[in-house]
């Protein structure tokens, strides 16, 4: 039998120069460069983890570099909960190979045999106290060569640091508030742009009156190119205020309709639209069906509100440009900057800082292009653009309006023999760097414009988008899914934490719960009836038995319970919701079981599920983007309310520790299933399905008006 | 322009500046003072809350005028990594952030309440820290945190 050659992981493979991963100076230190960028999940500190693991090194020589597309690998986008899946086993590989490497090195000039070296710390020791290290061979030894895939990696049980919850390195820069975001950066010589955006959506700058705004003292420049407008200023409070008199200035076209937000299924389904079957099973012998439950459920736009609002810096020489940015793709922003500036890709350099907390494809990109096309008016200085909180809660992407629709066939004993999923949504991805026309809102806006982007669906083969985590994982006899994409887009949604996985997740779990309610079934006992894999029940089992289930049933309070392979193929992870309900919905408890495979930061992974549980919790008992027909009106924190201090669950995680499989993702993993938990404990407590989200006092009237 | 005076961080400072503009303002674009961060400009977020006195309230709402005379700490004047403040180190212990944008926000927030309360309940904190926001969903550890920041200040 033949083995299959081995392959190199997909980042290295990709780009296989050693150098381009790691440096290793004579002074003691081991530089990292990694392509996936930290986005407040942790990701440095574990590929840290690794790096020193797989050198024999101590963390504290490791010295992260932040991506920029001067040096780093491209590693396309931070996304899709496939940072240390990607970045993790490129970084362990590419660290085995130098360690290698290293120790030939090290082997030809002590005149002893590799497989007699040993290495601790970087010193690079053999029989008869002969000693060399790391940083002694550094000048002589060059990593200008290309990984090759026969390398293998130190055994699990070798690692020293892998699966041990290491404290984050970003962390105390955070707390001992140390400049570390883009917010704080300050460039010499840094001017400040501020972007005029319209009020009504898509609407055209008409006129514009400048006296105003040139009148503001320390004004450099207004700039416009269409329906593009900004200002420069000396100084924020400067750009600030000659904003505020441009926008006096201006005139307006009335922009576009935007759809009815109340009742957006009716909305979705009625719109233009492509359709794709995503998954189809045929029964070998079907069962005769004696009835059918129907179900339809929504979830509303949401919005990524992040705490900060998206910010950038940019700085021209010559036909040159360099762009500071909390972007999650470096490569991917600069593929698009180059079309609308109409550039090489090679004059333009794009350098990620830190920003707060990223969900997804937010205003990180297109603040970016903003603040490169205020920069051109700046005469060679930088320019810094930062956003409105309003700005940022009208403008940025949203996450997509779902519709989804199941219809379960059941026989005569209750047991599901035919199953259809059909959705109804925006494409979940336009993001930068993906087409041959750029996704970057001023880009839509210049006086010669690109077209707007219309969102688009991942393939299954990636995860999906708005089908993500619609192939039931129970083993049903036949089912037809269906997936409808719509072709027009009134509002501007992409990437959001978990695309269409938290709305599939919510109605699959749900209309289960029904159903085996209905039967009489324990929804545990029904859950692991249908499910092979023993990795799924596992978790189920263990959140099952933390939780105490089912525990006993008090006047007002429920419980219920969900889980979820994010995207079938990766975290996989179950939940019992504790929640209180009369007037209002109050979320108790959560308790998680989850199986990342490998953890190499325990603690990093369970802080990524206790926020992914609080995140979606806040989605479900809050979030909805509003808006009338002319524009967006939850632009502020009262507007578009999340969960605070004194509504947050109390969450316990049970991590199950797989240190023989490969790491997956956890930042996604909680919000399906928590959603549907929730939703499963709310008909505990009251005896009422809540289909739509948010679960609001009133989309609880509404429920209970329907079921009475 | 009028002068305002007030100390910052133990430090007398004067401000030559339009009295009504935000204190935040002022911190951030005149004093270089980047721990206060900017999150909403509307009093809604607490990203940028200071202290003024024993009180934490957003910088972002405070005219400069109203600030003459007072005691202002910022995140900086908290403590450093060379002689950190309680809070700081129980933050560290407890990993107590996931993105860390809100966090200095949330440091003020909890040193007033600590001044006030120096052993408060898991429900005090969270009263305290109800006006700040965090969206990566680290509340809980932030409690947690706070507890440990005040078991260790009652215990020394």
């Amino acid at each position: 039998m033949n083995q299959p050659a081995p392959k190199l992981p997909v980042s290295l493979a990709a780009n296989p120069k050693l150098s381009s991963w790691l440096k290793i100076s004579a002074q003691g230190q081991v530089t990292v460069s990694p392509g996936k960028v930290e986005i407040g999940q942790g990701i440095v500190t574990a590929l840290a983890q690794i790096a020193a693991d797989e050198l024999d090194i101590d963390i504290s020589r490791v010295q992260m570099v932040r991506a920029s597309t001067d040096a780093s690998p491209n590693e396309g986008v931070t996304s899709g909960s496939l940072s240390v899946q990607q970045s993790g086993r490129a970084m362990r590989h590419a660290c085995a190979e130098v360690r290698q490497i290293f120790l030939q090195a090290a082997s030809e000039r002590l005149g002893v045999a590799i497989d007699a070296l040993d290495v601790e710390d970087g010193t690079i020791s053999g029989p008869g106290n002969v000693t060399t290290s790391y940083w002694e061979l550094a000048e002589e030894v060059s990593l200008d060569r290309d990984a090759t895939p026969d390398i293998k990696p130190k055994l699990t049980a070798r690692r020293a640091l892998a699966g041990h919850s290491v404290q984050r390195i970003d962390i105390p820069d955070k707390v001992f508030a140390r400049p570390r975001f883009i917010h704080d950066w300050a460039l010499p010589e840094m001017l400040h742009g501020r972007v005029l955006r319209p009020e009504n959506a898509r609407a055209k700058l008409t006129g514009l009156k400048e006296d105003g705004a040139r009148a503001i003292a320390g004004l450099v420049a207004v700039v416009r190119d269409g329906s593009f407008a900004g200002v420069v200023s000396e100084t924020e409070h400067g750009a600030e205020a000659a904003l505020q008199a441009l926008r006096k200035g201006a005139t307006w076209s009335d922009g576009e309709p935007l759809p009815d937000e109340s009742d957006l299924a009716a909305f979705l389904k009625t719109q233009p639209s492509e359709s794709t079957v995503i998954d189809k099973r045929t029964a070998p012998s079907p069962r005769a069906s004696t009835r059918t439950i129907r179900q339809q459920y929504t979830r509303p736009y949401i919005a990524h509100a992040s705490i900060a609002p998206s910010c950038a810096m940019a700085q021209w020489r010559g036909d040159r440009v360099h762009v500071w940015t909390h972007s999650q793709g470096v490569y991917l922003l600069r593929a698009d900057l180059a079309l609308v500036l109409k550039l090489p890709a090679e004059n333009i350099t794009v350098e990620h800082l830190e920003g707060a907390g990223c969900y997804g494809h937010n205003a990180a990109d297109d603040v970016a292009l903003d603040a490169a096309l205020l920069a051109k008016a700046a005469g060679g200085r930088p320019v810094r653009v930062q956003w409105s909180r309003e700005g940022e809660m009208s403008n940025s992407p949203f996450g997509a309006a779902m519709a989804i629709e199941i219809e379960a066939d059941l026989d005569a004993q209750g047991d599901i023999v035919d199953w259809r999923h059909s959705i109804w949504s925006n494409g979940h991805a336009a993001r930068p760097g993906r087409a041959a026309q750029p996704a970057l809102l001023a880009g839509f806006e210049l006086e010669a414009p690109f077209p707007r982007t219309i969102s688009t669906n991942p393939p299954q083969a990636n995860g999906g988008g708005g089908d993500r985590n619609a192939i039931p994982l129970y083993d049903l006899p036949s089912w037809h899914i269906e997936s409808h994409r719509l072709t027009t887009m009134p509002i501007r949604t992409s990437a959001l934490r978990t695309l269409g996985a938290q709305g599939n997740v919510f109605a699959i779990e749900s209309i289960l719960d029904e159903i085996a309610a209905e039967r009489g079934e324990d929804p545990v006992a029904f859950r692991l009836r249908h499910l092979g894999d023993e990795r799924a029940k596992d978790v189920i089992r263990a959140v099952a038995k933390r939780a105490k289930w089912k525990p006993e049933r008090q006047p007002g309070v429920g419980y219920g319970i969900a889980f979820a392979r994010y995207k079938n193929t990766g975290a996989y992870c179950a939940v019992v919701a504790e929640i209180e309900g009369a007037e209002d919905i109050s979320v108790r408890k959560l308790t998680l079981a989850v199986d990342v495979g490998e953890a190499i930061n325990p603690d990093g992974v369970i802080n990524q599920i206790e926020g992914g549980a609080i995140q979606a919790t806040s989605w479900v008992l809050k979030e909805r983007v509003r808006f009338d027909r002319q524009r967006i009106t939850s632009n502020s924190w009262t507007e578009y309310p999340i969960l605070r201090f004194s509504e947050v669950p109390d969450i316990e995680v049970e991590l199950i520790q797989r240190s023989e499989t490969d790491p997956v993702g956890a930042g996604e993993a909680a919000h399906g299933p928590v959603t549907a938990a929730i939703a499963n404990a709310v008909f505990d407590a009251l005896g009422v399905r809540v289909r739509h989200l948010p679960f609001t006092r009133d989309s609880l009237i509404a429920a209970m008006e329907k079921t009475s | 322009m009028p002068s305002v005076r007030f100390r910052l961080n133990g430090v007398e400072t004067d401000v030559d500046a339009d009295p009504d503009r935000s204190l935040l303002d002022i911190l951030r674009g005149q004093l270089g003072m980047t721990g206060p961060h900017f999150g909403c400009g509307a009093g809604e977020c607490g990203a940028c809350n200071v202290m003024i006195g024993d009180r934490a309230v957003a910088a972002c709402d405070v005219p400069l005028w109203s600030v003459a005379g007072k005691d202002i700490t910022t995140p900086e004047g908290l403590g450093s990594a060379e002689q950190p403040h309680p809070l700081q180190r129980a933050f560290i212990a407890e990993q107590a952030l996931q993105c860390g944008y809100c966090v200095s926000g949330i440091l003020m927030s909890a040193a007033a309440l600590l001044k006030r309360n120096p052993a408060p309940t898991s429900r005090e904190v969270k009263e305290a820290l109800d006006g700040n926001l965090c969206r990566c969903g680290s509340h809980n550890r932030m409690v947690r945190a706070v507890l440990r920041a005040a078991d260790e200040m009652g215990a020394r």
